[in-house]
């Protein structure tokens, strides 16, 4: 087998050393009556190339490039620039464990608290992790967090959250007796907090939300008494929005996807989590610290780590070990490559192109924006007559849109929703427009 | 180390991007003034050549499996074939969104189905579910799992969860956030899991037992049927803890052991890589009694088309945004199907003999306290090696040697644990000169410990002050104005 | 204390010996029906650099056994379990700035809590110091 280099000659040898006649003997602790249940797959070993010939045919059976991408909902398709991918590559940082030595894992750690400080810069917070598994875990630990807080044992959310990360929340609070309160949504798009209930450990917001919409956070912190203010956020608006941590939140969640990951049928992602201050001991996740050596010479270390389940175990913040380090160094990588302006570049690109096919749709006859609220780069349109089939005329003309059934659970019929990208061009956006009606 | 902030900006940036190809209307005209970014942004503007420098730099103060020996006892540091990694790329794959129509993502969900058979069929039980992404997510779905299947039950009383003393953290971590209380139980002298301890803390409010095998200290429960059936009579379920699958797999299986639930570390056994601490992937195998409540959505295979099926009425719902760690899935399966069952087979079989030739060799210099046969990995004790020194002085200085260090004060029932892992694809000679160096470290403790104390010296930080960075934390680059 | 570190062998300390001792690694300084509570040389010694001290609020009533403060070094954490049944009356608040104070100090400067003890008798299996030193060196 080409990953073992040991030959039979070293096997040998070795097994004389250890002093037994056979590998078999070295499993001689296994029970034999388990040993004998065994049952193989059936599987025979196949060399590189034909297994690169038959994943290399499943990858070309899903085919996503045939068709232009206008799906959304909280994963879409950026550009990811060429030196992300790149930089990534390089093994020390592929192949390195969780930086448990920092002396050795410089690269990692530096890495992880230039991450940090730019999720920090983008959201508005004080402190940052490391990194979730993805948005919606992100967001159901920042409940959990609340909930360790205030310990109300219920939290408000939106009726508008995309439905992956309701699902994900409702299944935490489920586990942990936590009471969700939906909150119903206003003709414009945003959330309705008129019946918020009270004694809340915390109110969760997403802005955009699953209808694209911008909510209004300025004053929301202040009506929700001391209950924590949870915004979960679309990083890459934040080159061009006003950062949750302006209107005092007090954690903030996001998936990163949308800063140079790739969509990757949905994982891995990325999970952003930042906090204010004074929760530092709340935080789930690792965090990385500047120190010096016994030099005097500055480097980087895991800080924090009471919080964390090698020493905290039952008591500890989170069960999370292994996060998504790697996503992360592929966020920072291309943070540093955009800078703040390709950042603000790239998310006006998205609200540009975003308003220009909806306003092309929303000129043929019938189409209507479902919402007045401002939005970035995704909307939800009412459409005239039959959704299912505008949704199939489009996908027969290459295009990949939802399926409206997916918006059924928000109380929304006969809608699509378009979500536009940097990478969308006029010509695009124009075609699309022809396929509904229009003129272009 | 300066970081990323410290580089000077550029002059000229851009060039990422295109120009706008649709008439611009100004953000202003687009949202209300109020949403819009008050304080500029201060990130760096930089070129791309210094991004390059920086992060190649960056790179060089890492240590990682393709660098040399990396014997992370509980870990597998394996080697990451560079094939998994040229599979996860492909825009097939790699460009696929999850709300993709089921017509245009066939294949992602063809290779999930024939995944989910593979570790169906390496775990020997009834389902699995690919959608937890870390070893701990599986854990605490896992969890979740036993949650509901007491709920449906009505067995609103079964609330704890035994714990032997050799569990990794993430066991009691995931217990406790699922809402369970923990129990620890007590290894017996041969480092495995004292039965009539276990007699003693069975009873009607134990929802099941959190099992690693074979467990920390690299030694296989022997007694594992008696313990399961224990566990099983007093109405209990089994969890194990897969992150020790690299010692059986292809040889025996967790379902014919009793394992309720089983969760796989991909990043570990299937050989994904790490990532500097993910992304990884923990998919979880079920015994019969618990497949109804695995996560949605479920794929299936109907009428020669795979689907996505949510409509799973007993499911504890979902765990992941999507399908878990799908790009990492893909890894796992390319790695998988170039092994067959007798590749399976031969990773254990080499992952134990290297281990046991290890363990051989270098209880000779250091102390051995559970002496036997052991699997995959094993436990030394840096205790009582030389006046003064502990384990960290032992793994400092083998940083100076050019290894990585095993896992330390780990687990928590070794005093100055030292747990060796040497996984299957590391030769002979390179296990030779391990304990060649482990020799000369403990030789070096003894004569001229300074050495030890002092070390590292050929790293790029020497030893860091943990004590103040953990009294006035610093977590972030101080901007302009800070 | 206890719970999340194991014992080891301590090199001869000083023990006060007018103060009770706890199996838990903690001391106790009655006066009347008040017990002054802190960690142990050895306590300290096992946990390392003390970089954080979680005080419980004055008026808490505990019962013996309830864990009342806990004590953080940069890679363990040590819980202080209030060795009778009372109420806090007093905390060290000092801790809160110079945590190390229980590393230079734990018998005197670092104390943590004081406790308003309600059932004296709970204090009964507590040692002295001649026991709790060989306590010590037996674990």
């Amino acid at each position: 087998m080409r990953y073992i280099p040991n030959t039979s000659a070293d096997r040998d040898e070795m097994l004389a050393s250890i002093g037994v006649s056979s590998i078999e003997a070295l499993f001689a602790d296994i029970p034999e009556s388990v040993r004998s249940c065994f049952r193989p797959l059936g599987l025979p070993p196949r060399s590189e190339m034909e297994v690169a010939s038959i994943v290399s045919d499943m990858a070309d059976r899903n085919k996503p490039t045939d068709a232009v991408c206008l799906l959304g909902g909280g994963i879409y398709d950026h550009y990811v620039p060429s030196v992300v991918g790149n930089l990534l590559s390089r093994s020390e940082f592929v192949t390195a464990y969780t930086p448990y030595q920092p002396e050795i894992s410089q690269g990692t750690l530096t890495a992880m608290f230039e991450f940090q400080t730019y999720v920090c810069e983008l959201t508005g917070m004080d402190i940052a992790n490391a990194s979730m598994y993805d948005g919606a875990t992100a967001m159901a630990e920042a409940v959990l967090m609340a909930e360790r807080i205030r310990k109300r044992g219920a939290v408000a959310v939106p009726r508008s959250l995309f439905s992956h990360l309701r699902r994900t929340l409702d299944t935490y609070c489920w586990a942990t007796d936590i009471q969700i309160h939906e909150m119903n949504y206003l003709p414009d798009g945003t959330a309705d907090w008129q019946s918020l209930p009270e004694q809340l450990s915390a109110v969760v917001v997403q802005t955009p939300n699953a209808f694209g919409v911008i909510e209004p956070l300025a004053g929301l912190k202040e009506r929700i008494g001391d209950a924590l203010l949870i915004v979960s956020c679309n990083p890459l608006s934040l080159g061009l929005l006003q950062p949750p941590g302006a209107y005092k939140a007090d954690i903030v969640v996001a998936e990163g996807q949308s800063l140079g990951l790739a969509m990757g049928y949905g994982g891995p992602l990325l999970g952003l989590f930042a906090a204010r201050e004074e929760h530092l001991r709340q935080m789930p996740g690792r965090i990385a610290g500047r120190t010096v050596d016994v030099d005097g010479k500055t480097g980087y270390a895991m800080a924090a780590q009471t919080r964390e389940q090698h020493i905290r175990r039952q008591r500890a913040t989170s069960n999370i070990c292994t996060n998504s380090a790697l996503c992360a160094l592929a966020t920072t990588i291309y943070l540093a490559s955009a800078g703040s302006a390709g950042l603000r570049q790239v998310a006006k690109l998205n609200l540009e192109k975003a308003h220009y096919l909806a306003d092309r749709i929303t000129a043929i006859d019938g189409y209507e924006l479902a919402f007045a609220g401002d939005f970035f780069n995704e909307f939800i349109v009412n459409v005239p007559g039959d959704a299912t089939e505008i949704h199939d005329a489009l996908v027969q003309a290459g295009f990949a849109v939802e399926a409206p059934q997916a918006l059924q659970s928000f109380g929304l019929d006969r809608v699509l929703r378009f979500a536009v990208t940097e990478k969308r061009t006029k010509n695009e956006l124009d075609r699309l427009t022809r396929v509904l009606g229009g003129s272009r | 180390m300066s970081t990323i902030f410290d580089c000077r900006c550029s002059e000229k940036v851009g060039g990422l991007f295109p120009e706008l190809d649709v008439p611009a209307q100004g953000v202003e005209r687009l949202i209300d003034a109020a949403h819009v970014r008050t304080q500029p942004l201060r990130l760096p503007d930089l070129s791309e050549p210094q991004v390059a420098r920086h992060y190649t730099k960056l790179s060089k103060l890492n240590f990682g499996v393709d660098d040399g020996f990396y014997p992370l006892g509980s870990c597998t540091m394996k080697y990451n074939p560079k094939l998994n990694e040229a599979m996860a790329v492909l825009p097939g794959f790699s460009g696929l969104h999850p709300r993709s129509d089921v017509s245009r993502s066939q294949g992602a969900l063809q290779l999930m189905f024939e995944l989910t058979g593979f570790l169906r069929g390496i775990a020997g039980m009834a389902d699995v579910s690919l959608q937890p992404v870390a070893g701990a997510h599986g854990e605490l779905a896992g969890m979740f799992l036993f949650k509901k299947y007491f709920q449906v039950r009505g067995e609103h009383e079964r609330k704890r969860i035994l714990l032997p003393d050799t569990a990794h953290g993430t066991n009691p971590a995931s217990a406790a956030l699922a809402g369970f209380s923990v129990t620890e139980v007590a290894s017996d002298e041969t480092g495995r899991i004292d039965l009539a301890a276990l007699d003693e803390a069975l009873d009607d409010t134990v929802a099941g037992i959190m099992l690693t095998v074979p467990n920390t200290l690299g030694i296989f429960e022997s007694d594992i049927l008696q313990v399961t059936e224990k566990v099983h009579a007093a109405g209990g379920l089994c969890y194990f803890d897969g992150a020790n699958l690299n010692s059986y797999m292809g040889k025996t299986r967790p379902g014919d052991m009793g394992a309720d639930v089983f969760h796989f570390n991909l990043h570990k056994t299937m050989s994904t890589p790490h990532g500097g601490g993910g992304p990884g992937s923990g998919p979880i195998a079920v015994s019969d009694a618990l497949v109804d409540y695995l996560p949605v959505p479920r794929v299936r295979l109907e009428n020669e088309q795979y689907k996505l099926d949510w409509n799973c009425p007993h499911s504890i719902g979902s765990v992941h945004s999507f399908y878990g760690n799908f790009l990492v899935a893909v890894r796992a399966f390319a790695y998988i199907l170039q092994l067959g069952d007798v590749g399976l087979r031969e990773v254990s079989e080499n992952a134990v003999l290297n281990a046991n030739y290890l363990q051989q060799r270098l209880k000779k210099t250091y102390a051995l306290p559970y002496d036997g046969l052991c699997k995959h990995e094993f436990v030394l004790s840096g205790k009582g090696l030389a006046e003064g020194i502990s384990t960290l002085d032992i793994a400092k200085r083998l940083i100076d040697y050019g290894v990585h260090p095993p896992t330390i004060y780990f687990p928590l029932t070794v005093k100055e644990a030292i747990m060796i892992e040497p996984t299957e694809t590391e030769s002979k000679a390179t296990l030779d000169r391990f304990a060649e160096i482990m020799e000369i470290v403990a030789r070096e403790a003894k004569e001229n410990p300074q050495l030890l104390h002092d070390a590292p010296v050929r790293a790029s930080v020497r030893r860091l002050d943990q004590t103040q960075a953990a009294k006035n934390p610093v977590l972030k680059v101080p901007l302009d104005g800070e | 204390m206890g719970g999340f570190f194991n014992g080891l062998k301590g090199e001869a300390m000083a023990y006060p010996t007018d103060y009770r001792y706890t199996k838990d690694h903690e001391w106790v300084q009655l006066k009347g029906n008040r017990a002054r509570i802190g960690i142990t040389d050895h306590a300290q010694a096992e946990l390392g650099d003390i970089v954080f001290v979680e005080l419980p609020a004055i008026g808490t009533s505990v019962n013996k056994g309830d864990n009342i403060a806990t004590v953080e070094s940069v890679k363990a954490v040590g819980d202080v379990f209030s060795p009778a049944s009372g109420k806090v009356v007093g905390i060290n608040d000092a801790l809160e700035s110079a945590p190390e104070t229980i590393n230079s100090a734990p018998h005197v400067g670092g104390w943590i809590v004081d406790l308003e003890v309600v059932d004296l008798a709970g204090l009964d299996d507590t040692m002295d110091a001649a026991a709790y030193e060989s306590f010590v060196s037996g674990a």
